[in-house]
């Protein structure tokens, strides 16, 4: 066995409550992974739609036998959403911090970090190791050369291994632009997209997705061929990013590859049958242009 | 309370430049090496070691001060290049370091504990807890803010970190993404911000004519169409044309440059330390018609003048100009 483990991210996409809460019921009554992360990462005005609803979900994956974690917004900027935070912090569950002003208000509590901060280097990795951080999700453009320096440096390393690529955030809601809104009268047209809004080239070529203030690729990173080098480099976890399509089959997926049970092309084969919202990609980790499909030559 | 006089923040991206921001009446301009470390590594610009250390004492000659940026990310294996960097612009004589990464903020205090640290807007700290995790373990003395806040989140912002000073862009080309934080360029193209100091690289940069229209691509992606006789701008990815939902629009940001000459009287009410404008990139001229205008409406703005903002707006080249963020013109 490896003791490579499966993280869950959050939800990055503005599910209905409902829909969100049979997503984590059944990922806890079936899913393999870990650990599971819940809260809202993207835009704060979705928050208040679950807020009934996350301690009940929480419960049930600690029951079910995984680590929940409370995942906090990538890019607080005002008052409101910084005492948010303070108070998710408080609450004293294992918390994920996407902003460097989370880190500073956990003040060298143990936490882990998501994707979210420029952590490129083993100082980096070091810093935020002193300042408590517990494993640190990679941010996603990094190569596997970097990523096996880091590992090497650090066991406490995690990569994202499904999912679309989160690129980008702003502070202007694309999907209310898109539907000649602004963000504070959006009416929350996201919900719209479980999997994001996809963004085409003038062309007609998929490109990138948006989902409210946040930009990711169109192609669904899927490092099914790296997983063994990953194990070997020493990453503990990897993370799969949750989509509309069958998840507690994507961990099973993972799960044989992080145990070397089934082989890069038959878990290819298996992810390429889901109903995805883009190909899959592997770029990132291959060191050329993000949106490059597996075996994809730049 | 007196305010301290606004400082005009210049680009300079190469000697020349340098010396033309200053003859102009720069209060400060920002370079930066010829590599890696910092993000507007572009063939032709910057500065090699003894061009920074004559540059930084013409500028100090004519009371104007240097701030050498190194703004990207540490590479992993390779940190000992931007330390490295951190020793020689220091040993040159910067008036302050442009810094992002963590950990290359904490080697600077730790490898020269007196010199002056600005954060660099790649930081992305928009709120007083992330200025403070900067201020109060490296004690940066500034930090450049992120052009995604309003005018008055800047106004609460300022005199919630004092005595750290802020500084905000004014005028020149202008990200719509959290800067720093933003991979959508190698997502096209392999290069970022991040990890190699530029965005949208003119390598990856072709253009082709179908249909009678020249199309702009980046990295093989569509990113804008001009007509025949249209003049074709540079596909920066954020500024381009896409579809979504069926519409074709620039979804992100049309191509416009920031213009926030017309909030200049607040923000020097506010108190903000810095007015800074971007563009490293661009020539001479330019660069001294921009910093001379800007200096004479500070100088307005000082003895209780109006700003020409006119004479701002003529700098676009004709390009539209916005206020961003600051108007709340995005809420």
């Amino acid at each position: 066995m490896s003791g490579m483990q499966l993280t869950l991210g959050p939800v990055l996409f503005n599910w209905p409550t409902d829909r969100w809460v049979d997503f984590y019921a059944r990922i806890a009554d079936e899913a393999d992974v870990d650990r599971v992360c819940v809260g809202e990462v993207v835009c704060w005005k979705r928050a208040p739609f679950r807020d009934d609803a996350v301690a009940g979900v929480i419960e049930r994956l600690a029951r079910a036998g995984k680590e929940p974690v409370v995942a906090t917004l990538a890019m607080p900027t005002g008052a409101r959403e910084m005492r948010a935070i303070a108070e998710i912090i408080a609450e004293g569950l294992l918390v994920e911090a996407n902003d460097t002003a989370t880190i500073h208000l956990l003040a060298g509590r143990p936490h882990v970090i998501g994707p979210f901060l420029n952590i490129y280097n083993e100082a980096t990795v070091a810093l935020h190791r002193a300042l408590g951080a517990t494993r640190i999700c990679l941010p996603p453009e990094l190569p596997l050369d970097a990523v096996r320096r880091l590992a090497a440096a650090d066991a406490a390393t995690e990569v994202l291994a499904f999912g679309r690529a989160p690129l980008a955030i702003s502070a202007r809601c694309y999907h209310a632009r898109v539907h000649g809104l602004t963000k504070d009268s959006c009416q929350f047209v996201c919900e719209r997209d479980a999997d994001g809004l996809d963004v085409r080239t003038i062309d007609g070529r998929d490109f990138l997705a948006v989902n409210g203030v946040q930009t990711l690729g169109h192609a669904v990173t899927a490092a099914v061929h790296q997983v063994g080098a990953l194990r070997e480099a020493g990453v503990a976890a990897l993370r799969l990013s949750p989509h509309s399509c069958d998840m507690v089959a994507v961990a099973r997926i993972f799960r044989g590859l992080a145990d070397d049970r089934i082989a890069p092309d038959e878990a290819e084969a298996q992810l390429a049958a889901l109903p995805l919202p883009g190909p899959l990609s592997d770029g990132y980790l291959r060191g050329v242009a993000g949106a490059r499909r597996l075996h994809e030559v730049d | 309370m007196t305010k301290a006089p606004l400082e005009l923040v210049c680009p300079a991206g190469t000697p020349a430049g340098l010396r033309a921001a200053v003859d102009a009446g720069a209060h400060a301009v920002y370079c930066g090496f010829g590599d890696e470390t910092n993000a507007r590594n572009f063939p032709g610009l910057n500065f090699d070691r003894s061009e920074m250390r004559d540059g930084i004492a013409y500028a100090h000659r004519r009371g104007a001060k240097v701030f050498v940026a190194l703004n990207t990310f540490m590479r992993a294996g390779a940190t000992e290049t931007w330390t490295r960097a951190v020793d020689d612009a220091v040993g040159a004589g910067a008036d302050a370091l442009i810094l992002a990464d963590a950990a290359l903020i904490a080697q600077a205090r730790e490898r020269h504990p007196r010199q002056r640290l600005h954060l660099s807007v790649q930081a992305a700290a928009a709120t007083p807890e992330a200025i403070a995790f900067y201020r109060e373990r490296f004690g940066i003395a500034r930090v450049v803010l992120p052009r995604v806040l309003t005018v008055e989140e800047i106004a609460r912002l300022t005199a919630a970190v004092a005595p750290c000073e802020t500084e905000v862009f004014v005028f020149g080309g202008m990200c719509v993404m959290a800067e720093g934080r933003c991979l959508l360029s190698s997502y096209a193209t392999g290069r970022s911000p991040n990890m190699n100091g530029v965005c949208s690289p003119p390598s990856h940069v072709a253009y082709h004519e179908r249909d009678g229209a020249m199309l702009a691509t980046l990295g093989g992606f569509t990113i804008e169409r001009f007509a025949r006789d249209e003049p074709a701008g540079y596909p920066t990815l954020c500024k381009g044309r896409f579809s979504a939902g069926g519409v074709e629009s620039h979804l992100f940001e049309d191509p416009v440059s920031l213009n926030a000459v017309e909030l200049l009287p607040r923000l020097a009410e506010i108190g903000v330390a810095g007015l800074k404008i971007e563009g490293r990139q661009r020539g001479r001229a330019y660069v001294a018609s921009v910093v001379q205008t800007f200096h004479r409406a500070i100088d307005a703005l000082a003895r209780g003048g109006t700003v020409d903002s006119a004479a701002i707006r003529a700098l676009t080249e004709g390009q539209r100009d916005t206020t961003g963020a600051y108007k709340k013109a995005w809420r």
